[in-house]
């Protein structure tokens, strides 16, 4: 007679009893945390197009529940309808013709349908298709249409957010089309290799920052000093020469003797490109990093990587353009709506969202998505070392004084952002928050080839935060 | 109204597979032999209302009535598979036979709903692999030279992985079958049943450390043709079930230490080496970013899986054939995706089963060779379920081997049905031991027992 030894034994079964435990479990998570991201995927059309035919494509509504897009039965056939049309063309985006915005990152969410058992069941007896979820966003119509009709007949874009929590508010791009016509335009578009008119500029548009980038320089300079710009004097006669090369104020501004604060609020050029000279090439693009150019962000819309290309060999023509935001710097208006927020928000920068959540048809609450922060791009003193320039830009007659108001207290950097050595023309920016004391909004306009940020981009500004704060115009 | 029936049958399928499952573990957790008849009726009548369903909603979905005359001909089938087993081998296990019939029930009816060609010819290979399971079980109990063939397993199995190295590098391909009389066969699905009985026949004699040394360069051997045939998922079964057997054999845990350091040496080299194998590593660590070619096949699977959802879309609702490899590689993927993701999860617990009781059958023979096997072919199970469904579900990288019993493939299911008929010849061995040894066999069983305590 002889004994088995079990133990091995024992130990071998539960080894893979444990593997077969991390199967079910891997799947649990899949299935709870990302396969409703992965299934979206345009690579998964094939389940969406047998989905389409069961469920009908849920609505898209703004944060008041005005409907953005909805889906209408024209003589049995499904018709995507857009009533607000040109308005909210790019943000919502279209879903024929291949597909874009929410219609494209929430596309199997809108053909899903959480409708209750018993009305399914009664769907299918009825032969009747099934209502698909509907899509809650952040978007406010009244802020849209502000921005939308400030732009006026201009090129360019606006972005609105919510400081605190990353929600937009307010998304515009223009040249717009109307999404209601896309299957009859899209020939023509797709036709004209110039045409611009489907893509977002807010946040796949690349441009030169122009003055705005000021904010990163200013931010720069103050890191590279210590916290400390109390020293700083320049005496501006309207243009500064270095190692041969020379930067001259916009429109041969002369600005006389500033301080630092000063030279931002009247974005002197001379002066930056002199604060420029001074600057360490490498700690810059380590502040460029955490200010997130060339950076993946973690926003589900889609967008462009803004690039900051400085390095170390380019020659001191290119330090200076780029202190002033000329150069190869280029920036979409969402990246600088997300450092301006989180120069608004204390340091801390949120993720851009537009969709607050998904609801079954009976309004029941199927995902409710939450705020979430991207990073922190500064500390609290450096975010209030900014928020004092930029309020000075606008409350102690610098290039936004247009914003100063008796109602709320603005705080923001102007731009205009020369686009080609050939034309004179400038892209005209705006970036900042209100109120100063307790920012709620960022709003960031570019309005392209308008003239100075001042003159054009900081009265579209002003009538979104009127908007906002509910002043009649 | 026939969607709505096809459409509820799924929730009715689901709650079928959960009590059938939970009699699974019931049984697992019974004494031996103290278990009634009834339990394993009721899963026997969970596994045909479960088949039927499948089919019935096959019909309504296809609007075909017939099918139903294919079903008549698997329901004939694996009745009488259950059947003649009872008969034949009082002392199988009924458990071991059910899951064996489950799995293949839900085989046919996946397959069917992808290819009604494939599954008609799968349904004639299992057909034949029963009747050839049939004899087996009676082969192992009565041929006592089994144990002395170490050496011819070892030659027929390295043999036969040559051959087919050697015809894959004359046609440049990875092919890892060969033609005989008109049948392809996959070779390393077999050699795996002939390399456990080298093993165990190489550890029932000694365990010392020249025997050790010897079977591990065989077993490298086996491994190293694999890898160059490009078959990784067969070589990493070959080492795992290798491992596993010596350490059970020589309770020597450092021969397990060492061994997991020659695997984890192996892999890096492997993947220095072969091109092949980074291209897995890529698509497994970002299948997303490389959706386009190597990432394609395991984000399908992902999309089948997180589409179907916890409940499924439903038989014929889904697109499983947008799967590469679907009826194959990643057959637990379309099961997940048309039937959804807990009768998915169910299926694993069922697989998990069956290791459990070959396991639990491997504690209790008491001769070397035989209790050996039993281990041996229990991790060749199992961890070939966890390679193929770990693949598909990023868990890790894919390595394109077969879910057993429900993936297509005569070789896979052959070579499975001949492991389940195996186990069961050795409950036959494992009765013989306790005939003879009849007087202290109660005294054994306390004993056992309380040891376990």
């Amino acid at each position: 007679m002889f004994k088995v030894r079990k133990l091995e034994i024992i130990l071998t079964s539960l080894f893979f009893s444990v593997l077969m435990i991390a199967l079910i479990v891997n799947i649990v998570i899949y299935m709870k945390r990302d396969s409703a991201e992965a299934i979206n995927n345009n690579y998964n059309n094939s389940r969406q197009e047998i989905i389409a035919k069961q469920n009908i494509r849920g609505r898209i509504l703004s944060r008041d529940g005005d409907v953005l897009a909805g889906t209408n039965i024209e003589n049995g056939q499904e018709v995507r309808i857009y009533p607000y049309r040109n308005l909210f063309a790019h943000v919502v985006g279209y879903a024929v013709k291949g597909k874009a915005g929410i219609e494209n990152s929430e596309s199997m969410n809108l053909l899903l349908s959480h409708e209750k058992m018993s009305d399914k069941i009664q769907n299918q007896l009825s032969s009747a298709k099934n209502y698909g979820d509907n899509v809650i966003t952040t978007l406010d119509v009244d802020l849209q249409k502000t921005a939308y009709d400030a732009l006026g007949a201009y090129n360019g874009a606006v972005v609105v957010t919510e400081v605190s929590t990353g929600k937009v508010l307010a998304m515009v791009s223009k040249p717009d089309f109307d999404p209601n016509e896309i299957a009859d335009i899209w020939d023509g578009i797709v036709a004209d290799e110039n045409s611009s008119v489907l893509l977002n500029r807010a946040t796949q548009g690349l441009y030169p920052p122009g003055s705005t980038f000021k904010i990163v320089s200013a931010l720069e300079y103050y890191r590279e000093n210590g916290g400390d710009v109390s020293g700083y004097r320049f005496n501006c006669s309207g243009k500064y020469s270095y190692e041969g090369c020379t930067i001259r104020c916009y429109h041969g501004s002369v600005h006389g003797s500033e301080d630092f604060k000063q030279s931002f609020a009247k974005s002197c050029n001379a002066s930056f490109a002199n604060v420029g000279t001074t600057l360490a090439i490498p700690s810059w693009q380590k502040t460029c990093k955490e200010l997130l150019f060339d950076c993946p962000l973690d926003t589900p819309i889609s967008y462009k990587q803004s690039h900051f290309k400085l390095q170390e060999t380019d020659s001191a023509n290119d330090l200076m353009q780029t202190s002033i935001g000329q150069g190869d710097t280029q920036i979409t208006p969402l990246l600088l709506n997300m450092i301006t927020s989180s120069v608004a928000n204390k340091g801390k920068c949120m993720v851009p969202y537009v969709v607050d959540r998904l609801e079954d048809h009976d309004g029941n609450v199927v995902r409710q998505n939450h705020p979430a922060q991207q990073c922190v791009t500064m500390t609290e003193d450096e975010s209030a070392f900014l928020t004092e320039l930029m309020r000075s830009v606008v409350e102690d007659g610098g290039t936004g004084r247009k914003l100063k108001n008796d109602n709320y207290t603005a705080a923001g950097k102007t731009g205009s952002a020369e686009y080609s050595s050939a034309k004179d023309d400038s892209h005209a920016w705006f970036t900042g928050f209100a109120p100063v004391e307790n920012p709620q909004i960022a709003v960031t306009v570019i309005v392209e080839s308008a003239g100075s940020g001042g003159e054009y981009a900081v009265p579209v500004a002003k009538r979104i935060f009127d908007t906002y704060f509910g002043i009649a115009q | 109204m026939n969607h709505v029936i096809a459409d509820l049958s799924k929730y009715v399928i689901l709650a079928l597979m959960a009590v059938y499952t939970v009699e699974c573990y019931l049984i697992l957790l019974r004494k031996e032999d103290n278990t009634s008849s009834g339990i394993y009726v009721r899963q026997i009548v969970c596994m045909f209302l479960l088949h039927f369903l499948g089919f019935a909603a096959i019909c309504l979905e296809t609007g075909d009535p017939s099918y139903i005359v294919f079903y008549g001909f698997q329901e004939l089938m694996l009745f009488a598979t259950i059947a003649l087993f009872r008969v034949i081998y009082p002392e199988a296990d009924r458990l071991v036979v059910n899951n064996m019939c489950l799995l293949l029930c839900i085989s046919f009816v996946i397959l069917t709903r992808i290819s009604y060609q494939k599954s008609l010819r799968q349904f004639v290979i299992v057909s034949v692999s029963a009747v050839i399971g049939l004899f087996i079980p009676g082969l192992i109990k009565h041929l006592g030279f089994l144990p002395s063939l170490t050496w011819i397993y070892a030659m027929l199995g390295v043999g036969a992985l040559t051959v087919v190295y050697i015809l894959g590098a004359v046609t440049h391909g990875s092919n890892l079958s060969y033609t005989i009389f008109g049948v392809t066969f996959q070779p390393s699905e077999f050699v795996k049943i002939l390399f456990v009985f080298y093993v165990a026949g190489m550890m029932a004699k000694a365990t010392d450390f020249k025997q050790v040394f010897v079977s591990a360069l065989v077993a490298g051997l086996h491994v190293i043709v694999l890898v160059l045939s490009r078959d990784l998922g067969s070589a990493v079964i070959f080492f795992v079930v290798y491992l596993g057997m010596v350490f059970i054999a020589t309770h020597n845990y450092l021969y397990l230490l060492i061994g997991m350091a020659a695997g984890t040496g192996a892999s890096v080299v492997g993947y220095k080496l072969f091109s092949h194998v980074r291209v897995r590593v890529t698509a497994w660590l970002d299948p997303w970013g490389n959706i386009d070619n190597a990432g394609y096949q395991v984000t399908q699977s992902l999309f089948a899986i997180g589409t179907g959802g916890w409940f499924g879309m439903g038989i014929y609702k889904g697109d499983p054939s947008s799967i590469p490899y679907v009826e194959k590689d990643s057959i637990f993927s379309a099961v997940a995706e048309e039937m959804g993701v807990l009768f998915a999860i169910l299926l694993i617990l069922v697989c998990l089963s069956c290791f459990l009781m070959f396991m639990k059958l491997a504690s209790r023979i008491e001769e070397d060779f035989y209790r050996y096997i039993a281990i041996g072919l229990s991790i060749t199970y199992i961890f070939q379920v966890f390679l193929t469904i770990g693949g598909g579900t990023k868990l890790i990288p894919l390595t394109g081997v077969t879910l057993p019993l429900v993936s297509y493939g005569g070789s896979s299911v052959l070579s499975t049905v001949i492991i389940f008929s195996v186990i069961q010849g050795l409950y036959g061995i494992r009765k013989k031991e306790r005939l003879l040894d009849d007087d202290y066999d109660e005294d054994y069983e306390d004993y056992e027992e309380d040891e376990d305590v």
